[in-house]
């Protein structure tokens, strides 16, 4: 029924004989190693330049505010790897359109069910998403951004008379558990739950081959539509969750808390040595690269860079990086 | 119906597609403002229509060897930018940087293509780059347009309104360059069948990085085109133009992949798109919605491809 093994090995064709890092790195199969060799390396060099305790505090705010990397992140990665074009830009519309959402319901009706209205809204755009691009036909890429200015005029509509988050729920979204920050554990939690959806499950072995190649496997017998639904929903509930908890994290929701993700998340992805033209998806790579770009970020706002050089060193970065990584394998 | 015959026809309604598109957000606006059909009215409403025109084409060459450019509109600011202050200050300089800026354009098509690397994450850091470049020029809103250029973009034309003529002659010499010259041929190519060309023993490595050089000359244009009409920069000016660019070159009836692509369709698409945007002016609804209108107007305009296309066809 479910084998992976003929799929794994469709996915990287045999690479040319390489005796270079990058080429060993490559036969490895694990294209996310690069995303942590420069996670490291930038680790090392704040451990060398503001000594251990230092680096230490800059690695955990990076297990708080990273981790908003890696949750936008996962959603990304599932879209990118239902195929070719797929990409879900309403991801910072919805980021602001469930802490809304979240926030209101939740000083009515309690944390829960604010949770569940802010996912349930984030589900219904990505249906709402899927639905452009399945019957009218629209490329992805447009599809999500012309939803996107909708969902940001529904936002805006729910802005008014915004409060604070229930004090529990800020309580907990700022609280640690041996040390660890509890936002790093869900979102540990929602990466294993997600690396078992697309390695163990059906699904996501059907997500992978969809990607490969959607004729192929549709003759297979997965059902190609059904599954890029789903990845949508997914993408739409993960930027809700993101959005509830950036809203508790930061003591409210506002229009423009998600406008910086929507270039992040796809960094990540790609950066973390997700295939861009899908098919292949590594969590691993995801949680990688965040830290990276982080930590980078965390850096250069420490050296006291101003914004425009901060910009062109963080642009510079993921050139070079997706430089050294090097090629897709098949065209 | 014969193979050849159903590709004719998919061909005459790929090129009606944005003709129709336009008729469809035109005839409501005359309907609601028929001071708006005269020379005047369609000078306003077409204002900003060259800098998108030009955006997207720089957009269109990238798209002609399947790539995406997320760093567009970056870059139209930053042209824009360098335009208001290097090119009033010393404008040799200026010009100098301008230069520089398309050659790091056509080196980044190179290195793409050198290293197959995915254009989109590429872009995406570049975009990063222009912004920060930009910034670095010109820290908060300012600068000034050269006199020539405010001079040029404001230029009453004869007859027809400005924006329209400059459009028409942006579409005529964009058309003869990629659809009839045999340089143009050769760079479509690139992105029709790739592993054919090197085949056929033609660089690929050339042929991106000339279309990355377009591409930076048709961005410079845009932005230099933007401030002229603005008269001062902004490091964000533009940023909306990078999606903006890419809608209009689909609703002109190009494909992501396969060097399928039309100059005239392009064209077209982004004076829709600006018409659309003038459009919500007049309909006087709250300044809530009018993000949202636009992605309403959006989705309309690109839905009437379901209606001229064969439907229900699996890629």
């Amino acid at each position: 029924m479910n084998q992976p093994s003929p799929l794994r090995s469709a996915a990287s064709p045999a690479a040319e004989p390489q005796v270079t890092l990058g080429g060993r790195l490559r036969n490895l199969r694990a294209p996310w190693a690069w995303s942590f060799v420069g996670a490291i390396g930038v680790g090392m060099v704040t451990a060398s330049v503001f000594g251990l305790s230092i680096a230490g505090n800059v690695v955990l705010t990076a297990l708080v505010f990273g981790v908003f990397m890696v949750l936008v992140g996962l959603g990304q990665m599932l879209v990118i790897t239902s195929g070719p074009g797929n990409i879900d830009l309403s991801v910072p519309s919805v980021i602001a359109l469930a802490g809304m959402i979240g926030v209101h319901v939740m000083a009515a009706a309690g944390i829960f069910a604010g949770f569940a209205a802010a996912l349930a809204a984030g589900v219904a755009v990505g249906l709402a998403n899927y639905l452009l691009i399945r019957v009218l036909r629209i490329p992805p890429i447009i599809a999500t951004l012309s939803s996107s200015f909708i969902i940001q005029s529904v936002a805006i509509t729910q802005s008014r008379g915004m409060n604070a988050p229930p004090a529990a729920l800020e309580a907990f979204a700022n609280g640690r558990l041996l040390g660890i920050p509890h936002l790093a554990l869900i979102a540990l939690v929602l990466s294993v739950a997600i690396a078992v959806l697309l390695h163990l499950t059906v699904f996501g072995r059907g997500l992978s081959a969809v990607g490969q190649n959607p004729r192929a496997a549709w003759l297979a017998g997965v059902r190609v539509e059904a599954t890029r639904c789903k990845v949508y929903m997914l993408s739409g509930a993960i930027a809700a969750l993101t959005g509830v908890l950036l809203a508790a994290v930061s003591g409210g929701a506002t229009l423009d808390m998600g406008v910086e993700y929507m270039l992040i998340s796809i960094a990540v992805v790609v950066i973390g040595g997700t295939q861009v033209t899908g098919g292949r998806a590594t969590v691993i790579g995801v949680w990688g690269a965040s830290m990276f770009l982080f930590l980078t970020n965390a850096v250069f706002n420490a050296l006291g860079a101003g914004a425009g050089v901060r910009s062109i060193a963080y642009g510079l970065l993921i050139i070079f990086v997706v430089v050294a990584a090097g090629g897709r394998s098949a065209r | 119906m014969t193979p050849a015959m159903g590709t004719m026809r998919n061909l005459r309604l790929r090129a009606l597609l944005p003709v129709f598109s336009l008729v469809v957000i035109l005839v409501p606006i005359f309907i609601l403002q028929p001071a708006t059909f005269s020379y005047f009215g369609l000078g306003l409403l077409l204002n900003l229509a060259v800098p998108i025109v030009f955006a997207t084409l720089a957009q269109l060459a990238v798209i002609t060897v399947n790539d995406l450019d997320l760093s567009i509109g970056s870059f139209v600011s930053l042209a824009a930018c360098i335009g208001a202050t290097l090119l009033v200050r010393a404008p040799w300089l200026g010009v100098a940087a301008l230069i520089a800026c398309v050659l790091l354009y056509a080196a980044i098509g190179a290195l793409i293509e050198y290293r197959s690397i995915p254009s989109i994450v590429v872009t995406l850091g570049l975009s990063f780059v222009w912004t920060g470049l930009a910034v670095l020029l010109l820290p908060s809103p300012g600068g000034t347009s050269p006199e020539w250029l405010s001079g040029l973009m404001t230029f009453q034309t004869p007859l027809v309104a400005a924006p329209i003529v400059w459009s028409v002659v942006i579409a005529l010499v964009g058309h003869v360059l990629l659809m009839r010259s045999s340089a143009g041929v050769r760079v479509r190519a690139a992105g029709g069948n790739p592993r054919a060309m090197s085949r056929f023993g033609w660089s690929m490595v050339k042929s991106r990085a000339i279309l990355y050089g377009v591409a930076g000359v048709f961005g410079v244009l845009s932005g230099l085109s933007l401030l002229g009409l603005t008269t001062s920069a902004d490091s964000n000016l533009a940023l909306r133009y990078t999606l903006l660019s890419i809608a209009a070159v689909i609703l002109g009836g190009g494909e992501f992949i396969g060097g399928r692509v039309s100059v005239w369709g392009a064209v077209l698409g982004s004076i829709t798109l600006t018409v659309a945007a003038s459009f919500l002016a007049f309909l006087n609804i709250s300044p809530d919605w009018q993000v949202g209108m636009q992605g309403a107007i959006l989705i309309a305009v690109l839905s009437l491809r379901v209606l001229l296309q064969r439907s229900g066809a699996r890629k």
